[in-house]
């Protein structure tokens, strides 16, 4: 009796498909990625329903850590005068200068959250030390004392007459009566519209919102 | 293993004379170029941000100290929600009975619910309005709206809140549309009340109103 002879097959299978999809995928997420800025402080915003852009030009950001405290910062990406200007004009409204050469230090979209009385020191320091170094927070506990408003003040003397909007990004984990003084600040500036900075979410099925926006996609 | 075999056997005549080339193998190990490509996607998928962040207005009244300028709110219209401590809320309907009978506690999962009843009460109890439904259509806005105008909610986080619970709340309004709704400063004696419930864990304060 002959034994039927097992063919012996190739172990070798040929890879190409799957690096072909390997690459794609890869040049997928090459061309959709957004890197996440490198921030001094991390925030972790709440999310929200909402699905408004975030506007990157022509505004300022209030920030506040989960520490409660709170940055300012400029995103004038394209007018960095303005952000000088601003610097200079809030600190001279409290008496305490920072010098020309302190303020072109300062690179839109950094977040800053010094006193007055330390900012011209902070402001010197390097871009390196300037991300290791723990900043204190605008003091805004106080409504006698709340620096935030110079700054908010300054900025609308800067803008006047030109589109501006105030983001308030706040972490999860923060507590209201910071985000309260933050208002607090806007209001006395006559402000009284805001964006808050949120990750978007999915509106939960059933309710009047998720109705809305699937009866539009029809 | 994996490799390429590009199927280059070469059949061309050479000439005579011509030194046969020795032939290479054409086939390409490419497990590290495989290796290398999913090391690059992995990569590029814990760095992306894939959600760019949104923003969610926010409109905050005027600071009126004219009594007659003041936004004012139908009772049976108004619906207050408290945040206190760790996502807790409480809420009444309509103003605060002396007694807090009326005050009930709750939480993010059975707000959304009580904010439909009462939106929906509202909507039930709505006469129509002809005034109010020619503006919104001169607006361009939803005449449907005009049903739910004398509801209000008034959102009271006290000191104790998360901000997260105050967006969330914030966002629950514009889950359920509602139109109307103000963020404001509690009483003092609102606060007393919530932090009489949330002191002690005694129900004493919510039993009556169940």
């Amino acid at each position: 009796m002959s034994r039927a002879k097992i063919v012996k097959k190739s172990t070798d299978t040929d890879m190409t498909p799957f690096v072909d999809i390997a690459f794609l995928i890869l040049s997928f997420f090459i061309m959709a990625t957004k890197f996440k800025p490198a921030e001094a402080v991390p925030i972790e915003t709440p999310n929200s329903v909402s699905s408004q852009k975030l506007p990157e030009n022509d505004a300022v950001m209030i920030s506040i850590d989960k520490d409660n405290k709170v940055y300012f910062s400029i995103m004038t990406a394209n007018d960095k005068q303005a952000a000088i200007d601003i610097i200079k004009g809030a600190a001279q409204a409290r008496n305490i200068p920072v010098t020309d050469a302190q303020a072109q230090k300062y690179f839109p979209g950094d977040m800053v959250g010094m006193p007055f009385n330390k900012l011209g020191a902070f402001l010197d320091l390097s871009t390196e030390d300037k991300k290791k170094f723990v900043q204190e927070g605008i003091p805004v506990k106080d409504s006698a004392n709340n620096e935030l408003y110079y700054w908010i003040a300054a900025t609308r003397s800067v803008f006047a007459g030109k589109p501006l909007k105030y983001l308030i990004k706040g972490d999860s984990k923060g507590k209201y009566p910071t985000f309260k003084r933050v208002i607090e600040a806007l209001k006395n500036n006559d402000e009284q519209k805001y964006n808050l900075v949120t990750m978007p979410e999915g509106a939960p099925e059933g309710t009047d919102l998720w109705i809305e926006r699937n009866t539009q996609r029809k | 293993m994996a490799s390429l075999d590009t199927g280059d056997d070469g059949g061309q005549k050479k000439g005579p004379g011509v030194k046969k080339a020795k032939k290479l193998s054409t086939r390409i190990d490419m497990t590290p170029m495989v290796d290398l490509g999913f090391l690059l996607i992995t990569f590029f998928i814990f760095t992306s941000t894939m959600s760019s962040p949104t923003t969610m207005d926010l409109n905050m009244p005027k600071d009126n100290k004219n009594e007659e300028d003041q936004t004012k709110t139908k009772e049976s219209g108004a619906l207050t929600i408290m945040i206190g401590e760790d996502n807790n809320l409480y809420y009444w309907e309509g103003s605060l009975l002396p007694d807090g009978s009326n005050f009930t506690s709750s939480n993010f999962k059975d707000i959304r619910a009580e904010i439909i009843k009462k939106k929906k009460a509202v909507e039930a109890a709505y006469v129509t309005d002809p005034a109010c439904e020619a503006k919104a259509k001169a607006e361009g806005k939803d005449p449907a709206d005009c049903r739910q105008k004398d509801f209000f909610v008034l959102i009271k986080p006290t000191e104790n809140a998360d901000y997260k619970s105050v967006i969330d709340l914030l966002d629950e309004m514009t889950i359920n549309k509602v139109a109307r709704y103000a963020l404001i400063d509690p009483y003092p004696e609102e606060v007393a009340l919530v932090s009489a419930t949330e002191g002690a864990p005694a129900p004493a304060a919510d039993a009556p109103a169940q």
